[in-house]
């Protein structure tokens, strides 16, 4: 884990070594400190939900939504509850939960408990998709020193506080990773996401009210009332508190999951990464997963890593996985990668996911292998305004998103291939700049 | 109350409502396809989708609950592109073959495509191909490529027929409507799924490709099967019946109609109907004209009465008759002085007449079932002898209701059971027994006399503790509480019950005019005789109004056996039979149901009249227009009727829509019951009446006759009682009851209480043996 110079890590410190993971290891970083002195000065309930509010945390999953104020919205009255945390990220590029699994899951169990604190919640599942098997196995072996250790399970640490918690693991489908989708899972049924309103924290897991975060979210709480909601608000900036894990992958030296503070700019994390790969030209960039609209190079080095920066120059900031593009790509391939993704992860639930992803895809398909028409670009953005805003879920939007991104900043590219029926990049120049063919050639 | 305003027009809804429901409540038309107000709310289609005020983005009116001071616009821009564009979206991979596909002219997808739908498509890819499913002899599901995935089918196989035999494979364009691995569909309700498929996936197989939708007249009619008093829709084509379909009465049937309602039409048509009058000459049938039929029975009937005396006349006449038909059979009877009528044809038990209070009925209207609180069936094949009874109880046990069964069998009812009791028939009376003893000690009241020694058992406790909670409450009694020998007894704990814990009593009654029967006097009148003794105690001559007695009555080989010896059988029904052919010396062919006009008195007590919507097939007259014409040629007074309303307004007064005075009391004193049954190791048959055999009508219907239901009978017995015969499973097997006997295949059944058989009833291959739930000899063959 490359962390370098003035950038203060907080998720991350202590990630070195095989050990790294254990219980021992992280309560020798401090870990379940917070979780203690909840339990031994018996802090109200809502004090706990106060903090996490006044710390300025959001949602790391890719909606941002404060996480204090999610927590709030779960009813105070005695009764059945669920916290569940949603490790099935699925989105092409994401790759931060897994880390945060692999070295640290006790930071997430401990996350769980203070919420499942926090909400008056006795029992948790944490949803772990099906393709990372060693990690959830890593994750039950975790739990068993937490339960063992008296962290987790009835009467934590002799109080009269109890918290069942459970893994679960999925089948990889990434509609599952949508937050209903996730909970008709975990109850036994086809992933399908369910029509909101109803929200989980009024009709949640089996009927009840629940809380879901991200695995991130789960495990910056124990940090956040560490430190103070306060010193956590100061590591990044206004309204955009906190460090946060950026996964980076494509054309760079250096992939890999990297925790700078929010406001960063993006240079700076570029060249954490190691630059873009062979010292060639940065083309473009998506900022936040799959679903965000790419940002062209020039716009997207003047953005700093945060939600508003990103926000304004027309993007999202998403789950921070960083997608970058040099200049050997070809757009519409690269397009038409993504509309693959997302037609054939559609739940097929309903008509305008299920038939428009299919369509989109065939059309960028077509253009890609030179049978593009001249009103396709026009049909592709009234498509994804088709789609937009009037499915059950937001897998729709994550499909229309990234082509109108796309024929935003690149249309000529898409225009170049509906004239000429062939690539405005040269094939030999995206065949240099592809591992793939490198190895093959 | 909340105020909304839907297209500029206000009005008040109450909290709870969606926006989908206002809109309907103002008149305003809302485009949909997976809503439907019988089944939850799935929100996938889109088409609903409608402008809020306030609301970013369109919002689909079915999931939207209305807030108070809501403006909605249904045909705003924003509402119409939105709901172009899932039109569009629908279009695409639909097949537009509506030239050759069975629901065009009556097809949502259609109807909403000519609304907002393009002039052309601006899809120029390959469309997505779904290959035909098999699913019985049913429904078809050749052309699922049409399928727009609302989901209606697999909403209603979970909610409504508490099955699901159909469920949404795959995902994204891949997904596709399939029943489950080598399944067929086989709820006795399937048919309802074509109703609701919004476009030409599922769809009628006996229909399918007959008609289109503009060439049928529709006309109203009720149905003649079980005794709910189903409303129809029935649709005729030069004069033939090709569709029969729900007409939505939300107080009987809502908008379901069983399998047997809709499919049983395809008898009308069947090579098996009687055409011509038929009278026996010289051994042998022969066609006549009417006016020498109704000579030769009028002589033949007036030959006997004065040889042999009237009583030795008795007449049979089936409850699926119209109420004129009953009428008329028994002052027909009356008329010739004699009192022997009945139309309880399965019923062996009568002690219980002459002590009734009054006419049996459901004790509650139909609409009032769901409402329950808690409710008991005693002695039912639920599912299958009433299938949307069945389903008004499901909906009592998805709000929260309680509902218990006691019966013979452990057929599942598809629906969850606070409790339930499964017990040999010669049990059934001690296990009710045990829910009122262990009422009563609940009640903290006294034990009735007679029940000292039962000892209730813990699923009779949980039974009685579901009755003596408060609230709306109910027990029924079912067909096999009716046919069993201890039926009367049966009566009376089941009042007993209801006296002690507040509970309505009811009889889910068997057939379409059970209760219409009774009104119109088809019962025995002064010492006459009832439906078991006119065969136990051979008469001279039957009368046979409707009835199948081979399989329509309580003991097939008796009944044949006395029709054997009689000197004459006067068979009037709508269908030859081949047992008729041997023992009936004249046939008359009656017009059947939807041929005649007539009147159904249903188990709550409704009034149905219905005209004949289409002409009777060859020579087959009216019943009531037979019968009539039978009195005037034996000159019996009375007789001079110009309609069949002249005849419906001699026994119930003119323009009721319920009879009055139904009544299910009894005064019957409760028979001492000992601790246990005296087990002499013989073995109990159970028969039970196959929902496809159970009246004339559906026994000739060729689809339903393919479908599971319809599977000949078998011998099913408890895996212990097989080992103690030393009999394998799903090997031959003889049954013997009597001097008769079947040759069956033994089946395994842990439903079926140790020490039975259950061998069903109403099939030929059963015909011969005896009694419904008497001894039976099971042995290999």
């Amino acid at each position: 884990m490359a962390v370098l110079g003035a950038i203060k890590p907080i998720l991350t410190v202590g990630w070195d070594g095989d050990a790294a993971w254990r219980l021992r290891d992280y309560v020798q970083r401090g870990g379940y400190r917070a979780l203690k002195r909840i339990i031994e000065e018996r802090i109200p309930a809502a004090q706990v939900i106060d903090e996490v509010k006044k710390s300025g945390l959001r949602g790391r999953g890719g909606a941002g939504f404060p996480t204090g104020l999610k927590w709030s919205f779960m009813p105070r009255d005695p009764g059945e509850k669920y916290i569940v945390c949603n490790t099935d990220e699925g989105e092409p590029g994401t790759f931060k939960d897994r880390d945060i699994l692999r070295c640290n899951p006790h930071s997430v169990i401990e996350g769980m408990v203070i919420a499942g604190y926090a909400v008056g919640a006795a029992r948790g599942y944490n949803y772990i998709h099906g393709e990372i098997w060693e990690l959830y196995q890593r994750f039950e072996e975790a739990l068993d020193e937490a339960r063992e250790a008296g962290f987790v399970g009835r009467n934590i640490l002799g109080s009269d506080f109890c918290f069942e918690l459970n893994a679960h693991h999925g089948y990889g489908a990434y509609v599952c990773g949508e937050e209903s989708g996730l909970l008709e899972s975990i109850e036994g049924k086809k992933g399908q996401p369910r029509f909101k309103p109803p929200f989980p924290a009024a009709v949640g897991l089996y009927g009840k009210p629940t809380t879901i975060n991200n695995t991130e979210t789960f495990s910056a709480v124990p940090f956040v009332l560490n430190m103070g909601p306060e010193a956590y608000l100061e590591a990044g900036k206004p309204n955009n508190a906190g460090t946060k894990l950026f996964p980076v992958s494509g054309h760079v030296n250096r992939p890999g999951n990297y925790e700078v503070p929010l406001g960063t700019p993006f240079p700076v994390l570029l060249e954490l990464a190691g630059g873009v790969r062979g010292g060639r030209k940065l083309k473009a960039c998506i900022p936040g997963g799959s679903s965000a609209p790419v940002l062209p190079a020039e716009v997207i080095m003047d953005c700093t890593m945060d939600y508003d920066s990103i926000g304004k120059a027309g993007s999202m900031m998403g789950s921070g996985a960083v997608i970058v593009m040099d200049e050997t790509t070809c757009m519409v391939r690269a397009l038409e990668r993504l509309s693959y993704f997302y037609h054939e992860e559609s739940c097929g639930q309903c008509t305008p996911c299920r038939e428009g992803t299919r369509w989109l895809y065939d059309i960028v398909h077509r253009i890609e292998h030179g049978a593009g028409r001249p009103e396709d670009l026009d049909l592709l953005g009234d498509l994804t305004k088709n789609i937009m805003g009037r499915t059950v879920c937001a897998l729709g939007d994550a499909a229309a998103m990234p082509v109108q991104g796309f024929l935003r900043h690149f249309r000529d590219e898409f225009l170049y291939h509906i004239e000429k029926g062939k690539c405005l990049v040269a094939p030999e120049v995206q065949r240099a700049g592809s591992t793939f063919f490198s190895a093959t050639v | 109350m909340l105020d909304i305003e839907i297209d500029g027009k206000q009005l008040q809804v109450p909290p709870g409502s969606t926006v989908m429901e206002a809109a309907r409540a103002s008149g305003a038309y809302i485009p949909h396809f997976c809503y439907h107000k019988k089944l939850s709310i799935a929100a996938n289609c889109r088409m609903c989708l409608v402008q809020v005020e306030k609301a970013p983005k369109p919002l689909p009116a079915c999931a939207t609950p209305v807030a108070n001071g809501m403006k909605v616009f249904t045909h705003s821009a924003l509402a119409v592109a939105a709901q172009r564009g899932v039109l569009e979206f629908l279009l695409i991979n639909h097949p537009l073959d509506c030239p050759i596909c069975d629901q065009g002219g009556e097809c949502q997808l259609q109807d909403l495509a000519m609304g907002y739908g393009g002039t052309a498509s601006r899809f120029r890819e390959t469309k997505h191909v779904v290959l035909a499913k098999e699913a019985g002899p049913l429904i078809s599901m050749r052309e699922m490529s049409r399928c727009i995935h609302c989901t209606r089918c697999v909403r209603f196989g979970q909610e409504i027929a508490g099955v699901m035999e159909l469920g949404m494979a795959h995902r994204n364009v891949h997904s596709e409507i399939q029943t489950f691995l080598g399944r067929s569909v086989d709820s006795e309700l399937s048919g309802n799924m074509i109703d609701l498929c919004p476009v030409g996936a599922l769809t009628s197989r006996p229909f399918r490709y007959s008609a289109r939708s503009w060439e049928l007249s529709r006309r109203q009619s009720v149905s003649p099967h079980d005794s709910l008093g189903t409303n129809l829709t029935v649709q005729v084509k030069n004069d033939r019946v090709l569709r029969v379909l729900p007409r939505e009465n939300e107080e009987i049937n809502e908008c379901w109609i069983s399998d047997k309602d809709r499919f049983s039409y395809e008898a009308l048509n069947s090579p098996d109907r009687l055409e011509k009058p038929m009278i026996r000459v010289d051994g042998a049938l022969r066609e006549v004209e009417w006016n020498v039929a109704l000579d030769y029975v009028a002589h033949a009937l007036k030959d006997i009465a004065a040889n042999h005396g009237a009583e030795s006349i008795a007449a049979l006449a089936s409850p699926h008759s119209t109420a004129e038909e009953l009428y008329l059979t028994q002052k027909l009877m009356r008329g010739l002085g004699s009192g022997n009528v009945d139309c309880r044809l399965r019923r062996c038990d009568f002690s219980s007449d002459g002590r009734r209070a009054g006419t049996p009925w459901l004790g509650m209207r139909i609409s009032e079932i769901q409402d329950l609180n808690a409710a008991l069936v005693v002695g039912s094949f639920l599912r299958k002898d009433h299938p949307l009874f069945a389903q008004r109880l499901r909906q009592l046990a998805r709000k929260g209701g309680e509902l218990s069964l006691v019966s013979v069998t452990g057929d599942d009812p598809l629906i969850n059971l606070r409790a339930r009791i499964t017990v040999a028939p010669r049990d059934l009376v001690r296990a009710l027994a045990g829910v009122v003893k262990a009422a009563a000690e609940q009640k903290g009241v006294a034990v009735p006399a007679g029940l000292e020694a039962v000892e209730p058992c813990e699923q009779a406790r949980a039974v009685a503790a579901s009755l003596v909670q408060d609230g709306k409450k109910a027990i029924f009694l079912g067909n096999v509480a009716e046919q069993l020998d201890q039926a009367g007894q049966l009566h009376a704990l089941a009042a007993e019950l209801s006296r002690l814990t507040g509970a309505t009593l009811g009889f889910i009654l068997d057939a379409a005019n059970s209760v219409g029967g009774c009104v119109a006097g088809a019962l025995p009148a002064g010492d006459g005789l009832n439906a078991r003794e006119m065969f136990a105690r051979p008469r001279k001559a039957y009368l046979l109004m409707g009835v199948e007695p081979e399989f329509d009555c309580a003991d097939p080989g008796e009944a044949v056996a006395a029709l054997g010896q009689a000197d004459l059988v006067v068979a009037m029904g709508s269908f030859m039979s081949r047992a008729a052919q041997d023992y009936a010396d004249a046939l008359l062919p009656l017009a059947a149901f939807t041929e005649t006009s007539g009147t159904y008195v249903s188990a709550e007590g409704r009034v149905q009249s219905v005209q004949g919507v289409c002409r009777p097939r060859g020579d087959a007259r009216p019943g009531w227009k037979v019968l009539r014409v039978l009195g005037n040629v034996l000159e019996l007074p009375g007789f001079g009727y110009e309609s069949s309303e002249a005849v419906r307004d001699e026994f119930i007064p003119a323009g009721a829509s319920f009879i009055e005075n139904l009544d299910n009391g009894i005064d019957l004193p409760l028979a001492p019951i000992s601790a246990a049954s005296d087990d002499d190791g013989g073995l109990t048959r159970i028969a039970d009446v196959p929902i496809h055999f159970a009246d004339p009508l559906a026994r000739r219907a060729a689809s339903l006759q393919k479908t599971r239901d319809a599977a000949p009978p078998a011998a099913f017995l408890h895996p212990e009682t097989l080992d103690r015969l030393g009999i394998a499973a799903e090997t031959r097997v003889r049954v013997r009851q009597g001097s008769g006997e079947a040759l069956l295949t033994a089946r395994a059944d842990a439903g079926v209480p140790p020490g039975c058989v259950r061998v069903a009833a109403a099939h030929a291959a059963t015909a011969s043996l005896g009694g419904m739930f008497g001894p039976i000899h099971v042995e290999r063959a």
